[in-house]
């Protein structure tokens, strides 16, 4: 047996990491229950409806009956379909989405892991999500479910290099790669935040995250009213719950690194001010993550209740002749702000 | 001068100005007042000419109204009526079979308007369904039960749509 095994303090370590993976993970999973009725309420709202009203006050278990319904109900395996790829494609799904969540720092010292290249593994995390998507459609062997892998694999080529590109601002700016260095670098108030600086950045983020996510209007992918379902109409029961909570939690995800990266993560807008310092509540801490967080993923619904569905070939041309060029322009304008002496 | 134009087109898109006045018009519709009904607690006022099951009438004396001319049953398109009559005793005609087949009835009110004696009328339930097969046939004892049920209801809103016929 090698000498790791039998220290003791190593499995004090994988005990202590898998604890707080827990802790992020199960009030993830509430969340993105919640997340789903909240959604439903509010592009209900927005197309003044009510949304779910029926279980519970106001519909507050609607989320609840949803999962048992979801984990009771059979999950079929299509008869030709790609029976050990058609059961990986989900887990493939799920995993980068959560795994993504071990770097997020929710307040000074509050975070899973702390690594240097925190900001590559989001990256690489977030974009392995759609291999997921693409194995979902090859695997389950219906036309449909093809063409929506076939234009998430389109999609993805357009998106992700703006996506890089604009991360690659917040590089510049905050100089380490490391996501806690990144909000620190973001301190002093408001106007120390990168969203100003990287305006046409975030605004580049914002869109292909939502791109990322397979969300309205960049839902080419699922497109009900075009491929029944896209990707997961084999789907069924709990192998579809895990698509989905893969989807909502990648939402998630995309809004907490928005406010991680621009809008300063738990960093309070009034940072360092008389007013900060006289009422505790107003200064830093991870009421102020949560609070930019959930109004990202308001965005989201908001989005979603907003704009209509692009059509694929229009996701393409705005990845590579919109996107591309503006953050090249970008980061070559910040490039020569920096050598010119601003600081960020 | 088209130069200006498409200056203009592209700083319009680019600083996303639909878009965002997209977004402002769905953010006041999420505070605008919803115009959902929540059904079985809250239903919509219905109009009294509202054509929903059907009820024969009778007198107020307990005589039917039906003399059985068979007028509706010559003027229902879907053929969802059928009629059959004998003379009475008292030398009067009336029916000895008032069906009405729901199934194949399409709520189109002719039988009513029909009508030289106000007998079949459409009231305004709406809600009734069946639960055995040839149970949506109704019967004349059928009919004239839902007649003798709310012929209140009935006489009140013929009673409002007399001007008007």
């Amino acid at each position: 047996m090698p000498d790791w095994m039998t220290d003791l303090s190593v499995w004090l370590r994988v005990g202590e990491i898998l604890l707080g993976a827990m802790v992020i993970l199960l009030p993830l999973l509430a969340v993105v229950a919640y997340y789903t009725y909240a959604e439903r309420k509010i592009v209900g709202f927005i197309q003044m409806r009510l949304g779910p009203s029926r279980v519970g006050p106001r519909g507050l278990f609607q989320p609840i009956a949803d999962v048992l319904k979801l984990l009771t109900k059979e999950v079929v395996l299509p008869a030709q379909a790609s029976r050990g790829l058609f059961l990986l494609a989900p887990l493939a799904a799920l995993v980068p989405a959560l795994g993504a969540w071990a770097v997020v720092p929710f307040d000074d010292g509050l975070w899973l892991a702390n690594i240097d290249a925190g900001l590559l593994y989001v990256l690489a995390l977030t974009s392995l999500g759609a291999y997921g998507i693409i194995i979902a459609g090859w695997a389950s062997n219906s036309k449909y479910a093809l063409l929506g892998a076939m234009r998430q694999a389109a999609q993805v080529v357009s998106y992700e290099i703006a996506m890089g590109f604009a991360l690659v601002g917040v590089l510049m700016l905050s100089g380490s790669l490391n996501l806690a260095a990144i909000v620190q670098a973001q301190s002093g108030g408001i106007l120390d935040w990168f969203f100003l600086p990287l305006l046409p950045l975030l605004l580049v983020y914002l869109v292909s995250g939502v791109a990322e996510t397979n969300r309205l209007p960049f839902d080419v992918v699922e497109g009900e009213s075009e491929l029944v379902a896209g990707f997961h109409v084999e789907y069924s029961g709990s192998a579809f719950a895990v698509f989905f909570l893969a989807e909502y939690s990648a939402m998630i995800l995309i809004s907490a690194l928005t406010a991680t990266l621009f809008f300063g993560g738990w960093l309070s807008p009034l940072e360092g001010t008389q007013i900060a310092q006289a009422v505790p509540v107003l200064d830093s801490g991870i009421h102020w993550w949560l609070l930019k967080t959930a109004f990202f993923m308001f965005c989201f619904l908001w989005f979603r209740g907003t704009f209509p569905r692009y059509r694929y070939d229009q996701i393409m041309r705005l990845g590579w002749k919109v996107f591309i060029p503006v953050t090249l322009i970008w980061i070559f304008v910040l490039g020569a702000a920096r050598y010119a002496g601003f600081t960020g | 001068m088209r130069w200006l134009n498409s200056f203009l087109y592209l700083l319009r898109s680019l600083s996303l100005w639909d878009l965002f006045r997209g977004l402002r018009l769905t953010a006041r519709r999420l505070f605008s007042r919803k115009i959902t009904l929540r059904y079985p607690d809250e239903k919509t006022p219905k109009s009294p000419r509202f054509r929903g099951l059907h009820a024969l009438r009778r007198y107020p004396n307990g005589e039917e109204r039906c003399i059985a001319c068979k007028l509706c049953e010559a003027v229902c398109p879907a053929l969802a009526i059928t009629i059959e009559s004998e003379e009475r005793a008292d030398g009067s005609r009336r029916t000895t079979r008032y069906d009405i087949d729901l199934f194949k009835c399409v709520y189109c009110g002719f039988c009513e308007e029909a009508c030289p004696t106000d007998a079949v009328v459409e009231t305004d339930i709406l809600e009734f369904h069946f639960e055995r097969r040839g149970d949506q046939i109704m019967t004349k004892e059928d009919l004239l039960a839902v007649g003798d049920r709310y012929e209140e209801q009935i006489a009140e809103h013929r009673k409002k749509d007399a001007r008007f016929r």
